[in-house]
């Protein structure tokens, strides 16, 4: 559903991108690996609409997104949930929420979606009239993931969901992408430097590595790779 | 206590109030976008003379001039944003400030050009009946222009307080305000809430030039420099992004420059009133409200 062919993403004169193709099929959990400066974010952003490809094509369900402004591209789909979070420090827990639900209509379908969000998260239900900016960083992972999911995607991005977490909440949090992913039939494509939990629950992986891919496989063999044992797994 | 004292009390707060729907359009229009507006000042310049138009030639009614106030401000405001920031969003921010400066002076030669230099008041008459009326609450005289002043700048604040925090409009410019890229990310056109911003804004600024052209008045195109200041100012006194900040220092600065008259020092008010705003900032340099926002941070 998710399509990549051949991006080039410039920062000014330097490039950031190179060459990177990836996709990702409905209902599927795919990771984007790499360590620090690789073009993770970079990615992310390029689908987004929040910087340009100067050369290559994003495509989402058949259509061409990368010249779309981003209100468009997640009016067609895609939820992002952002490094670090970035929840919207002075709004309550509750307007977070109605903020990912921004691009619809229907009131009563978005109030469904607020309990059932709640049901999923309770803590977005316990904090459901504090300002987000009181909330632990892993409570509001949690409540990041909701208002994304309050927009009904069917592509879920997230950025570095396990940054900045205690162990606790990053068991959490990929738990919940699976179940999310389960549940809704939601696809997730999953940027990630924590590759050992990346790949616990994707069924493929990527590689960036100084903007290019560099390896693209199974996630099963992506944890038997010798080559990504020694970058990015921490196995002697 | 003596009754003058009420009395001065009454056109300090009439002052303030004036001057606090001013810093409230600055604050609103800087606490979303960021960035400063010195137009400010003279988009409600324009809306004064456009009050005074509708009272002259079409009809002596207030409320009509009011509105008229409202419409035209609100266009101005968002062409202000469109010419000042809109196509100047990547680059740096003196020049949208600049950008802002050059509207300012180009809206007082164009009045200058239309009305003429000179000052203009309407004619005798058409306002008698509100000018006259006064009533007397407890040997303290309130004038109807002061409770046609108080009321409807209490009005708005009321009003503008329901947008902001009880609509979905007044929630996504709070979320833009507080970090614009994760409004886009949820799929939020910035750009039109940048120009909500600046039109709202801009429309306290008008309908704060038709009650003080009204008031005193007087119609002339340098009307708004002072004006101008004196919002920018009271917003940052009051903390530059807080709506309650800018209420409360517009108010304060009103009656400081109303009792610096009463005392005798008529000629020096202005200087009364920056130096009492001085010692306010340097007593809290974040000023009265800083840092309880209505926006704060926008991530990396």
């Amino acid at each position: 559903m998710l399509k990549l062919t051949d991006v080039h993403t410039f920062y000014g004169p330097i490039q950031a991108l190179r060459n990177v193709s990836l996709n990702v099929q409905a209902g599927e959990i795919v990771s984007l690996l790499g360590g620090n400066a690789c073009g993770k974010s970079t990615t992310m952003k390029t689908i987004l609409g929040l910087v340009r490809p100067k050369m290559g094509t994003v495509e989402f369900l058949g259509r061409r997104i990368d010249r779309l402004p981003s209100s468009e591209i997640v009016r067609s789909g895609i939820a992002p949930v952002l490094e670090a979070r970035r929840l919207f420090p002075y709004l309550t827990v509750h307007e977070n929420l109605l903020m990912g639900a921004y691009t619809r209509r229907d009131a009563g379908g978005i109030r469904d979606d607020i309990e059932r969000m709640y049901a999923l998260f309770p803590v977005a239900q316990e904090r459901s009239r504090q300002l987000a900016s009181t909330l632990s960083g892993g409570e509001q992972q949690m409540v990041a993931m909701a208002r994304a999911l309050m927009a009904r995607p069917r592509l879920l991005i997230m950025d570095e969901p396990s940054m900045g977490l205690s162990p606790r909440y990053v068991d959490k949090v990929f738990d919940i992408i699976q179940t999310i992913n389960r549940m809704e039939g939601v696809a997730v494509l999953i940027v990630e430097q924590n590759a050992n939990m990346a790949l616990t629950i994707a069924s493929r992986g990527y590689v960036l590595q100084t903007g290019e891919i560099v390896l693209h496989d199974t996630a099963e063999n992506l944890k038997n790779n010798p080559l990504m044992q020694k970058a990015y797994l921490g196995v002697a | 206590m003596p009754s003058f004292i009420f009395e001065q009390l009454i056109n300090g707060l009439t002052q303030g109030s004036v001057y606090a729907l001013l810093a409230l359009g600055f604050t609103l229009i800087f606490g979303t976008l960021r960035m400063v507006t010195f137009a400010h000042g003279e988009v409600y310049m324009i809306g004064a003379y456009v009050g005074f138009e509708i009272i002259r030639l079409l009809h002596p009614n207030f409320l009509l001039a009011l509105g008229a106030a409202l419409a035209a401000t609100a266009v101005l405001g968002i062409v202000v944003e469109v010419l000042a920031f809109h196509f100047l969003r990547n680059a740096p921010h003196a020049t949208s400030l600049l950008v802002t400066i050059g509207i300012s002076i180009l809206l007082v030669n164009l009045a200058q050009k239309v009305w003429g230099p000179e000052t203009q008041s309407i004619p005798f008459g058409l306002l008698g009946r509100l000018g006259d009326f006064e009533i007397n609450v407890a040997g303290v005289y309130i004038t109807f222009l002061q409770m046609a002043v108080l009321g409807v700048t209490l009005l708005l604040m009321l009003l503008l307080y329901f947008v902001i925090n009880r609509t979905k409009l007044g929630m996504v410019i709070r979320a833009t305000a507080q970090d614009y890229e994760a409004a886009s990310a949820m799929g939020v056109n910035v750009n039109v809430i940048y120009m909500a911003a600046f039109a709202i804004g801009s429309m306290l600024g008008g309908v704060a030039g038709v009650l003080v052209g009204v008031y005193y008045n007087l119609f002339y195109p340098t009307m708004g420099g002072l004006y101008g200041l004196k919002a920018f100012s009271a917003s940052v006194v009051g903390g530059l992004t807080s709506l309650p900040g800018a209420v409360v220092a517009g108010l304060m600065i009103g009656l400081v420059e109303t009792f610096s008259v009463e005392f005798g020092a008529s000629n020096f008010r202005h200087v009364f009133s920056f130096v009492f705003m001085i010692l306010i900032l340097l007593l809290r340099p974040g000023g009265l409200f800083g840092g309880r926002e209505m926006a704060h941070t926008r991530g990396d």
